[in-house]
């Protein structure tokens, strides 16, 4: 019986010594495995961060934000695109990216100092969108052509959606030639590595 | 500190507001040196917390940043 039992506790001893063995083997085989402490980029690739924004709105106060996102992440040297859908497209389009307006009904923050009701009369739109864009040049504010073209230089991704070009019968050469036609496939596809992603 | 930094260029910013200042900046630097000293003036209370984080993500360095009269004094040393 003591013999067995001596047997038994070398063995044991033996298959103690052998994983811890084959335990610093595996350690220091994966030396270059990202750890705890170690600077790792949040979506575990090691290309600039990404930010993935769609922009579902039209009106001149909404075109605004994504487009300001869209420059500051790429003067932070970010990659990012933008999806232009539904009325957000006419951020892209050509003739109509210069005349976007401010809604001057169901709009209570709208600048023009009316009870809003008021807003239904003719010319409201037109007074709320002037006001705007005159606090908007008083705050030296850059127009949207303006964000759009810092966009362009830094090589932000405007993609114009397709569906929305389909149903509201707008052509490839009614919108700014660098959009880039797109489906929500190619978004997802570009969100799906984004560390950040915005709806608009 | 920022009496003791020299700045090779300057880039004035105030009155503006985001995201104008951080374009602008970006736009500046890349036109410098690594190495170089810029030296940024600005009004706009956000940039308080912008520019560290530009920087942060940038690479480049803030050497120094300063609030003096409602003015913010950034001084960012451009990386390689």
């Amino acid at each position: 019986m003591a013999v067995a039992t001596e047997i038994d506790s070398a063995l044991e001893r033996k298959i103690d010594d052998l994983v811890t063995a084959k335990f610093n083997a595996l350690v220091e085989a994966h030396q270059d495995l990202p750890r705890a402490g170690k600077e790792v980029p949040p979506n575990g690739k090691s290309g600039p961060k990404r930010l993935a924004i769609v922009a579902s709105k039209g009106t001149l106060d909404m075109a605004y934000p994504p487009l300001i996102l869209a420059t500051t992440a790429g003067a932070m040297g970010w990659e990012v695109a933008i999806f232009f859908t539904f009325y957000g497209l006419d951020i892209l389009n050509r003739k109509k990216l210069k005349h976007l307006k401010v809604p001057s009904l169901a709009n209570p923050a709208m600048p023009v100092p009316v009870p809003n009701i008021l807003g239904v009369l003719p010319g409201m739109t037109a007074a709320a969108t002037l006001m705007m864009k005159q606090w908007m040049g008083e705050a030296r504010m850059p127009s949207i052509e303006s964000l759009l073209e810092t966009a362009k230089k830094q090589g932000v991704q405007l993609i114009s959606c397709t569906t929305t070009m389909g149903v509201m019968k707008v052509k490839p050469e009614d919108l700014i030639p660098e959009a880039a036609c797109g489906g929500a496939a190619a978004f997802l596809d570009f969100a799906s590595e984004a560390d950040v992603t915005l709806f608009i | 500190m920022a009496g003791s930094l020299k700045a090779d260029k300057l880039l004035d910013v105030r009155k503006t507001f985001c995201p104008v200042p951080v374009i602008q900046a970006k736009e500046t630097i890349d036109q410098m040196r690594p190495g170089e000293v810029l030296e940024v003036l600005a009004t706009d209370a956000g940039s308080w917390r912008d520019f560290p984080a530009w920087c942060k993500n940038t690479g480049h360095t803030l050497l120094d940043a300063v609030q003096e009269d409602g003015t913010f004094r950034y001084f960012i040393k451009k990386t390689g």
